[in-house]
Order: structure tokens, then C-alpha cells, then sequence
């Protein structure tokens, strides 16, 4: 036996494989690499920067409005965009203040678009926001949507607003200007290794600027592989129902619709915000 | 009043010591979002040089906070040693500099002078610092605690085998547990981030983990990091608690957004010494902390986000904790922008809590909107290594399911053990000896059907 050898001779190809790889069908945590000396495999580092690269790509992805605006409109939907304060991506991430706050043109925009409609404001308005996945929006905005719209009710729709470099409380001025009742922001999470475009809805009863994170109500995780888009939908109709009638959203407002847990408000589109 | 200082023909002035420690950081987002840095990189300098100018007595004088306002403030003012601190009362905060990195100022010295330096002083002096100097002053800094074994001992570096799961799903706690364990991993806790703050699916964890520990006599603690009234609840439920975690922040106003207060921390950890279930120690508390975390609940009061980090590890020293961890890049881009800006406050907060007497560890983790990667992690973790960092975190393949961001992982410490020559804890070393998991130097073994935990893997 050489010193490159073991007895059952594994460690010719170097790396040497866990012998608890059955323990991976009760977890989706990375474990049973196996080891290279005390190292990743080859294998395990490549996966794992598949992974990073793209959580990363998600984070930096620029929204690609043009398919969603024509989705909107073929389903006879209303649309306006608009853009935050915060001018580019690294501007976004470093400046949370400004992701929160419409840029100039955007809420001239929205005030003109408010002058102009005669008749009762809107009892809903959907923002459709980049967040820091536009990749989430651009899969599962529409598809939300579709599911949504049949469980309303006889809600009135105000137009349907897709917001760039936007973090959660743009909702907020955005229903304002509209004298919107309630806002619901569709907005890009955080991604995860395993989870570049994860959606997250964020209901607001009367939106205004100065609102916190404490009087919004979060359904988390919206996408083919978490949540269900019909039963993200359901729950959100239920929680739009139950603001209705309580006259508040947030921390007053259980959702009593499933045993599924739905959210507090972590930060900006981050309830996976940790507690440690 | 104020300070000031010219650097060729332009005189600065910094109007009080907080803004002098502000103006005086290392550039960093969240000071940037706060409205608290230096303008240029010119008026940086010139804080820095009325900083080292300053004699360590104005410390005592000026607060950053008011004392009357924040008991934060009041709990460093009304516990300040001043024998400790006589040695270096004469200093400025540069002299203090060069005092830490003096030859003759060893190991003993730094500890007799815990109790003398303020957690301000701490972080005027690491903004006087390149991250060579933090390296060499806290390496030169032991922190020994107990449990249920020994930890900081120079030389050796611990792990929390850290084993969450998306739905807290005992089996595959377990799963993740066993595959930490059998790379060595869990002598600082086996810690786990539950999904929920149920208390029966936290008591069922605790349970879960102190039933292997006991089964499989694993000389090393257990933790469920919850919300420091869950875990009084649990022990008032009977549950098997070994370590109080708690976040803490550097400001009464931070704590209070954590739902907690100095009275409370003593309470919990009162409750948890009536349990008596350490044997080496009574070292029982687990702290995390974190840059931007004041800034982040709107309560910094205009305090750059290190010093105030600085001062959150007076309120763990207060309580002697087991292990202190600095979750350095937890937050985001917008505290900590890119792998520069971790790298530099990880080796900060190792620095200040050590030079204050806590026994640090440091979770070296980043979310995935900001600038870094693995190759920035690689980096920090090697740099602590050589500073003598207690202990890190590791979950499997540097993955957090639960908590979706990367830190490191079981690999990650067998890399840094290896390259750096560390060793376990000593009584969870001899454990892993006489499992079969590792031999007396510390190198894991091939696996070998006959050990225990390899036959519950095949049973789970």
C-alpha cells in the first residue's frame, strides 16, 4: 500500500466519497460532499459556484419590461412604469433610502395619471417590482396574476405599475399617488443558492409613505418550487379580503386561509432576514 | 469644543467625539447610509490624526451616548476598572496603538488590561490600525472558556457544527449534525437556527440534540438560537438548555428593538447556571452581534456602526459568555459593500473583542448581493485563523438552507485546522480519537463502517 492508497484503494482518483449519502433524502443542506484531503471534490466547487453564479447573475439581471407590459396589456390590464431614486444597481444595493423613495419623472407620472381618471379611486393597485431578483418578476409575475385575478372578487383594479431598482416601500408612495386602498408589491427576494428567482408579495391597506414593515402582511418563497402560484394567490386574496374588512394589514391581520405560515416583514423584500 | 487637524493647508474640524470616531473609519457602506463618514478621504486621515492625538482619558469624559439616556453607557461608564486602566492612563490613542504592538506586551498584560479599556477606546484604536496590527494584537490575546470543554486555548480552533433545516425536521437536523460530527466539527456548540420560534418544536430540538450528546457522550453543548424569552420558557418547561443565545446590539435602543435589556440577559442567564449542566465551566452565553445592526432598527445615534459594535461587547462581557460571534457580512451590501469591507470588519470586531477579553468567534458569511465570494471568504477565514479566532461557524457545503446565505463550512475548518496547524478542543479532540473519526494529530481518518455514528447514518 503506497501512501496515495488506502485498502479499498479509493484515493486514487484523489478524492474520497462519504459513505452517508443516504442521510441526503432528509435534507436539502449540502452534506456527504466527500473530501479531497480535508477539501471540497472538484465536483461539490463547481456545483457550488453554478449556484452562486446564479444567485449573482439574479441579483444584477436588468428587468426586461417589454414581454411583461405586453402580458399585461393582452389581459386587458392598465400599466404605468416607473423607476426608484436609485439610478443604477449599485446605487439600489447601497441605498436602501432611495430604493423607497419614485424618482421625479415617475411621481409626476402617477399624479397625472390620478388628474386624469375620473370616477373612485382604485381599490387595488399590483407593483410589480425588480427588487433583487427582476428574474422572479419576469417568471412568475404574470403567471401570479393569472392566478389572482379569478379570486378577487369585484375588486376595482387601478393600473398595474412595474417599478425598477424598487425595494418594498416604493409601494407605499406609489399607492398614495394613486389613492389606491390597498397596494399588493410583487417583488424580487433575495436569491439563494438554491433559489434565484423567488417571489414575495407584500400587502398594504392604505398605503402611504412613512408606513413600516410591522402594518404589511409577507406570503414568502412564490415560485414553481415553493409556494404554488394558486395557492399564493388564494392567500393573498384572503389577506386582501381581510385588511378590507379590518381596516388595517400587518401585525392585527392573521391569516387564517391555510396552515402555512404567512410572514412578518423581515426588511426590503428579505424576510429571510436572520434572526441572528 | 471639538477636534481638529491640518493636513498641508486644510485644517479640519470634527465637532465631537463621535463624529471624530466616524470620520476616523475605514470607508464603509453603512456609515455612508447613515450620513456619518468622512467626506474624503482626506478628512479621514485628518480624524485619524486628531484621533491618535487624543489622550485615552477623554474617553471617560465624553460619551458617545449620553449616560444618562443609554444603559449601554451607563453599564461601561459604572463598571470601568480604573486600576486596570492606571497602566495606560497616560496614553494617547496613538501611544495605545503602539503599546498593544510593543514586544513586551504579551498575553498577561492584555489580560490584566481588559477591564480598563472602554469598547470606544477599542475602536478608536483599531481605526488607527491596518489589518496587520488587528492580526498581531489579537493573536497575542488569549480568551479561555468552559462548558462542557475548553475553549481559546492558543492554538486550537473550535466550530459550531450548525445543522438548520428549512422546516426544522428532526431527521434532517440529524442528518446534518452526524455529517458535521464526522468531519470533526461542533466542539464550540451544536447550534441550530430553528425555522420558527415554536416553543415545542424548540424544545423538541433541544431534546433531539441533548439525547445524542448524552447517548454518544459528546464532550461539547447544545443551543437553540432563539429569542433569549423563549429559551426562559423552555427551561421553565424542563428543557435540557445548555447555552442563552441572544442577539445584542451597542445601543439601549438597538436591545430594546431585540425585544431585550441588560435585566433581562441576567435573568436568562441566571435561570440557566439554577441548571447546573456544565461541567468544566459555567461559561453559558452565546452572543451574536454584527455590524449595522444599530443602523438597521433606526437606532444609532449618529455613532459609526464599529464603535457601536464595540460597545455591544460590553453588554456580552457582562455576562461571560462562552462564545461571542460577530456575523460579519449577515445584513447586506448596504452595511458591508463588497469582500474589502467584510474582510476589514470581521478582523475589527475580532480585534475589539478580544482586546475587551471575549472569547470571539466569527461567522465569515455574505449574502448574495454583495461583492464577494468564496475567494473573500478564504481570505478573512485565513487571516482570523492567524489572529487566533476561538472558534467559526460550519454548515454543510457553506450552504444555509434555513437562512439562505453562504458561511463556512466543515471543509472550510479542515482546511484551516490543516494549513494552520490547529487543533479541536481538547476533550472533543479525544472524542473524535476514540470515535475513530480522527487520529492524534487531528486528521480525519478514513471512514470506517464500525464507528457509532456511522451505523445510526445507516439507520436513520
Amino acid at each position: 500500500m503506497t501512501s496515495n492508497e488506502d485498502q479499498d484503494g479509493a484515493i486514487a482518483r484523489g478524492a474520497r466519497d462519504d459513505p452517508w449519502t443516504r442521510l441526503r433524502r432528509f435534507t436539502p443542506a449540502r452534506i456527504a460532499l466527500g473530501r479531497a484531503g480535508g477539501s471540497l471534490p472538484t465536483r461539490a466547487l463547481l456545483e457550488f459556484g453554478a449556484a452562486h453564479a446564479g444567485a449573482r447573475d439574479a441579483v444584477h439581471h436588468p428587468l426586461d419590461a417589454g414581454p411583461l407590459l405586453e402580458g399585461l396589456a393582452a389581459r386587458g390590464l392598465g400599466q404605468l412604469s416607473v423607476a426608484s431614486a436609485a439610478g443604477d444597481r449599485p446605487t439600489y444595493l447601497c441605498r436602501p433610502d432611495l430604493g423607497r423613495r419614485l424618482d421625479q419623472d415617475s411621481s409626476a407620472s402617477l399624479e397625472a395619471w390620478r388628474a386624469a381618471s375620473d370616477g373612485d379611486p382604485p381599490d387595488l393597485v399590483l407593483v410589480l417590482a425588480d427588487g433583487l431578483s427582476a428574474l422572479a418578476i419576469e417568471r412568475h409575475a404574470l403567471p401570479l396574476i393569472d392566478a389572482l385575478l379569478p379570486v378577487l372578487g369585484d375588486l376595482r383594479l387601478g393600473p398595474v405599475v412595474v417599478a425598477r431598482q424598487a425595494r418594498v416601500a416604493l409601494g407605499d408612495e406609489v399607492g398614495a399617488l394613486l389613492a389606491a386602498r390597498q397596494v399588493v408589491v410583487l417583488i424580487g427576494e433575495r436569491p439563494g443558492l438554491s433559489s434565484p428567482d423567488s417571489l414575495g408579495l407584500y400587502l398594504t391597506h392604505a398605503p402611504r409613505p412613512g408606513r413600516t414593515d410591522a402594518e404589511r402582511n409577507c406570503i414568502s418563497n412564490v415560485r414553481p418550487e415553493g409556494l404554488a402560484y394558486v395557492d399564493a394567490a388564494r392567500r393573498l386574496a384572503f389577506l386582501i379580503r381581510g385588511a378590507r374588512e379590518l381596516g388595517v394589514s400587518g401585525i392585527a391581520l392573521k391569516d387564517d386561509s391555510a396552515t402555512l405560515p404567512v410572514g412578518q416583514v423581515g426588511s426590503d423584500g428579505d424576510p429571510a432576514k436572520p434572526a441572528d | 469644543m471639538g477636534f481638529s487637524a491640518s493636513i498641508g493647508m486644510r485644517c479640519f474640524h470634527f465637532e465631537d467625539l463621535r463624529t471624530l470616531l466616524a470620520k476616523a473609519a475605514p470607508a464603509r457602506s453603512g456609515d455612508a447610509l447613515a450620513g456619518v463618514a468622512a467626506e474624503s478621504e482626506l478628512e479621514r486621515v485628518a480624524a485619524r490624526m486628531a484621533l491618535a492625538d487624543l489622550p485615552l482619558r477623554h474617553f471617560l469624559e465624553e460619551a458617545v451616548i449620553p449616560y444618562e439616556a443609554d444603559e449601554i453607557t451607563r453599564l461601561i461608564v459604572d463598571s470601568h476598572d480604573a486600576t486596570a486602566f492606571a497602566v495606560i492612563s497616560s496614553l494617547t490613542v496613538g501611544e495605545f496603538r503602539e503599546y498593544l504592538l510593543a514586544d513586551e506586551t504579551d498575553a498577561a498584560p492584555l489580560q490584566r488590561l481588559a477591564a480598563g479599556i472602554t469598547p470606544e477606546m477599542a475602536a478608536a484604536v483599531s481605526k488607527l490600525m491596518r489589518n496587520q496590527d488587528l492580526i498581531l494584537v489579537a493573536a497575542k490575546c488569549n480568551v479561555v472558556t468552559r462548558f462542557r470543554n475548553t475553549l481559546g486555548l492558543p492554538g486550537h480552533l473550535a466550530v459550531r457544527l450548525q445543522p438548520n433545516h428549512p422546516t426544522d425536521d428532526p431527521k434532517g437536523v440529524a442528518a446534518s449534525m452526524l455529517d458535521g460530527l464526522l468531519y470533526g466539527c461542533g466542539d464550540a456548540v451544536i447550534g441550530i437556527n430553528p425555522a420558527g420560534d415554536n416553543l415545542p418544536s424548540i424544545i423538541s430540538l433541544l431534546r433531539l440534540i441533548d439525547d445524542f450528546l448524552v447517548r454518544y457522550e459528546v464532550p461539547t453543548q447544545s443551543c437553540v438560537l432563539t429569542h433569549v424569552t423563549n429559551t426562559l420558557r423552555a427551561i421553565e418547561c424542563g428543557a435540557p438548555v445548555d447555552l442563552v443565545f441572544q442577539s445584542i446590539g451597542g445601543s439601549e435602543q438597538t436591545n430594546r428593538s431585540f425585544g431585550i435589556d441588560l435585566a433581562l440577559l441576567a435573568e436568562a442567564r441566571a435561570a440557566a447556571q439554577s441548571l447546573g449542566r456544565g461541567t468544566l465551566g459555567d461559561n453559558l452565553m452565546y452572543f451574536e452581534t454584527g455590524q449595522g445592526s444599530a443602523l438597521s432598527a433606526n437606532a444609532h445615534g449618529g455613532v459609526d456602526q464599529q464603535t457601536l459594535e464595540a460597545r455591544a461587547y460590553a453588554v456580552a462581557r457582562a455576562f461571560s459568555p462562552l462564545l461571542v460571534n460577530t456575523v460579519v457580512g449577515f445584513i447586506g451590501p448596504e452595511y458591508l459593500y463588497d469582500g474589502k469591507q467584510i474582510i476589514r470588519a470581521g478582523l475589527e470586531d475580532h480585534f475589539c473583542g478580544k482586546l475587551l477579553g471575549l472569547p470571539m468567534g466569527c461567522d465569515v458569511c455574505y449574502t448574495n448581493h454583495a461583492e464577494a465570494d468564496q475567494d473573500d471568504m478564504d481570505s478573512l477565514l485565513t487571516l482570523l485563523g492567524v489572529a487566533g479566532v476561538n472558534f467559526i461557524m460550519g454548515v454543510p457545503g457553506a450552504d444555509d438552507v434555513m437562512l439562505n446565505y453562504q458561511r463556512t463550512s466543515f471543509h472550510d475548518a479542515a482546511y484551516l485546522r490543516r494549513v494552520l496547524g490547529k487543533r479541536c478542543a481538547p476533550e472533543f479532540e479525544r472524542w473524535l480519537i476514540d470515535s475513530g473519526i480522527a487520529d492524534s494529530t487531528g486528521r480525519l481518518l478514513p471512514p470506517d463502517a464500525r464507528q457509532a455514528l456511522l451505523q445510526l447514518a445507516a439507520s436513520l
